[in-house]
């Protein structure tokens, strides 16, 4: 059996524990009806022209997790931010762990996407928001028909949260294939601010394919602050949709440290909604073996006087390969916007690879809008400078990727959290340079 | 020290320098001088161990070891230092940093362990009292919107950092007014002693007013053609290199 007809089989044993009356049985129906028609993307798909999902379909994965999901917090403690309070929501082959989170009703809520699907209280901001900005294709379609768990954040208005909130999804290996589908959603109201970092982390070496979506809906004047850590082990798969809908006057920014798993799929896509929107995007991807990474952001600008900036780095070592496509859409009445966007790439080896395509539609004709994008190698003077000052060929490389990727570091503002992407660098280059930047 | 014997180098298969014989000895000083392009940067960059260079014939000894094949770093290791004519920039490194990674490095390719945190702060302070270098400046990130001068001063202060036995300075004069001009000199004057050498590059006989050459040798189309004392720098400076052509002729 396929693994489509596996998920299409599965859904109908589902359908007997959901909620029958509820609209969100329509919408999951609608949603398992988009996938069974439109399948898994191919390389036929124009956007998924440069990854294939074909070698992830093929081992036999469980849907829902069969076993005992235990994980012990020394185990797995390095992989939160310890060295600063945060509320968490942690979830152990797609099961909540409430041992390893840290949730909250108080005054916000932070708690789980199975309770807020539940609970009549939550029903009318389930009502509002689930689902309503994610896209229909047929990933996130399938996501939506399976939606059980994930985190549930809702930011009343005018709260500035105190501290961050942590995401994170571990798998056990308990299975020997285990498929992941956490569903998130998360509301912040009107001139809240929050900040989340989200992190998925596979602890054996047993396949993981996620196929995660987040949706998050920023109200006006809202401040939205959000972290992907992507450091997964070398058979964990990720296929991250993430949609933000911007109301007028809202900042929210995204950066993404790709550093780890063998494939990853970063769907990120921007609405702005309304005036005085300011969306940010950044990202750095450091790959080396045969890992994957593919960037597909999209910034659809909606309102007139808004404003983009993408800046992506990635740096390419052995067979690896990167992807960049980077689309922005200038709606007609998007007068005087703003856009730009950066993709900067460094091959370090003659084998790895990077596809780059920007994409510009406008069709306002009031705008300001630029890309560039540069693949290149190390600059041959700039490492001469450096080892003429005694540093070794290693070390020197390692400096130059540092200050390659610095414009995406600086603009990290969660400090102990800069501080542990720059170690998490220095773990990947292999060279410890004695400093945070 | 440094012994450059019937030095053959080039690029792509076309040597620049064609035949260059110089001695520098510990305790002096030698200016290199010369029109554009007759290879005075290269030879700088090759004595240093820039890889696009292929030495073709003749070698270099630094303290009577080949140091022909040794990476730059190595060379470096060894008391070689080059200060840049165009010094590259280094965003989110900082000067401190930079440095730091510089000493640390040579030291653990020494067998040496980390120069202790206070032991480096203390001769950071030293050193940037030395040449006139403000503490914000220290923290910048290494040459990223430096000026001209900025640039060259921070050379100087790299130099005294890691206080190299040979040092070349390629056209460290170029983009510095008189003021900043006298500040790198003063540090240079300050740095040398019975036991180090220092090769100034330059074009122009005005920086040599205040780091006084023992030898000038003057390079035309890579080939030292004519050596002297300091008198010839002026001798350069009034006439231009004209009449040296007209006398190889």
């Amino acid at each position: 059996m396929s693994f489509k007809d596996k998920l299409l089989s599965s859904y109908i044993a589902l359908e007997d524990y959901l909620e029958f009356d509820s609209p969100l049985h329509d919408v999951r129906n609608n949603a398992i009806k988009i996938f069974e028609e439109e399948g898994f993307p191919t390389k036929k798909d124009e956007a998924w022209k440069y990854t294939s999902l074909n070698s992830l379909l093929k081992p036999n994965y469980s849907i829902y997790s069969n076993k005992e999901r235990n994980v012990e917090l020394q185990n797995v403690r390095k992989y939160f931010l310890h060295e600063i309070d945060t509320y968490k929501l942690v979830f152990v082959d797609g099961v909540y762990n409430s041992f390893l989170s840290e949730t909250t009703h108080d005054t916000l809520d932070v708690c789980l996407m199975s309770s807020a699907l539940n609970k009549s209280k939550y029903k009318p901001v389930i009502e509002a928001y689930f689902n309503k900005v994610a896209k229909s294709d047929s990933l996130t379609a399938l996501n939506t028909a399976f939606t059980k768990e994930g985190a549930y954040i809702h930011i009343p208005a005018h709260k500035e949260v105190e501290k961050p909130i942590e995401i994170i999804n571990f798998s056990t290996g308990n299975e020997a294939a285990m498929f992941l589908q956490p569903r998130n959603l998360i509301v912040v109201g009107e001139n809240a601010h929050v900040q989340i970092i989200e992190r998925h982390q596979s602890l054996s070496s047993n396949e993981v394919l996620t196929n995660s979506v987040t949706e998050i809906f920023a109200e006006k004047r809202a401040y939205v602050d959000y972290y992907k850590i992507q450091n997964d082990a070398e058979t964990a798969s990720l296929i991250d949709n993430t949609y933000i809908s911007q109301e007028r006057d809202t900042v929210c920014r995204v950066h993404t440290f790709a550093f780890g798993g063998k494939l990853v799929r970063n769907n990120l896509n921007f609405y702005q909604k309304g005036e005085h929107c300011d969306s940010t995007l950044k990202g750095i991807t450091i790959l080396e073996g045969k890992q994957h990474v593919d960037h597909n952001t999209l910034v659809h600008h909606i309102a007139p006087n808004c404003e983009s900036h993408q800046d992506y780095k990635g740096l390419f070592a052995e067979s690896s390969v990167g992807v960049f496509n980077g689309k922005i859409i200038v709606e007609k009445d998007a007068q005087k916007t703003d856009a730009f966007q950066q993709n900067n790439n460094i091959l370090i080896d003659d084998k790895a690879t990077i596809n780059a395509k920007p994409q510009l539609e406008i069709f306002a004709d009031d705008v300001k809008c630029s890309h560039g994008c540069t693949i290149g190698q190390f600059d041959e003077d700039a490492l001469f400078y450096l080892r003429s000052r005694g540093i070794g060929l290693k070390e020197a490389r390692a400096l130059l990727m540092y200050a390659f990727a610095n414009t995406v570091l600086e603009s990290v503002k969660i400090p102990e959290l800069k501080v542990r992407i720059n170690k998490l660098i220095a773990n990947k280059i292999g060279v410890s340079l004695g400093f945070q930047l | 020290m440094l012994k450059i014997k019937d030095l053959y180098a080039g690029l792509e298969g076309k040597d620049i320098l064609q035949g260059i014989n110089l001695e520098v000895k510990a305790g002096e000083v030698h200016a290199i001088m010369g029109p554009n392009g007759s290879g005075k940067s290269t030879l700088a960059s090759v004595v240093a161990g820039k890889e696009e260079f292929d030495v073709t014939r003749g070698y270099i000894t630094f303290e009577n070891e080949d140091i022909s094949e040794l990476d730059p770093e190595e060379r470096a290791h060894k008391g070689i230092f080059l200060s840049f004519q165009y010094p590259i920039e280094i965003p989110g490194v900082s000067v401190t940093n930079f440095i730091k990674t510089a000493i640390n490095e040579t030291r653990k390719a020494k067998g040496q362990a980390d120069m202790p945190a206070s032991e480096m702060l203390k001769m950071i302070k030293e050193k940037a009292d030395m040449l006139e270098i403000d503490r914000k400046f220290l923290s910048r990130s290494l040459n990223e919107g430096f000026s001209g001068g900025e640039k060259k001063r921070n050379e100087i202060f790299q130099m005294a950092m890691l206080e190299p036995k040979l040092a070349i300075l390629d056209e460290t004069d170029s983009g510095l007014d008189i003021d900043a001009l006298k500040i790198v000199a003063n540090g240079v004057n300050k740095l040398k002693n019975k036991d180090n050498a220092v090769v100034v590059i330059t074009h122009y006989q005005r920086l040599l007013d205040y780091i006084v050459p023992d030898f000038v040798h003057v390079l035309m189309n890579g080939k030292i053609v004519k050596s002297g004392t300091k008198e010839l720098a002026y001798e350069l400076e009034e006439k231009g290199y004209d009449w040296i052509k007209e006398e190889l002729v």
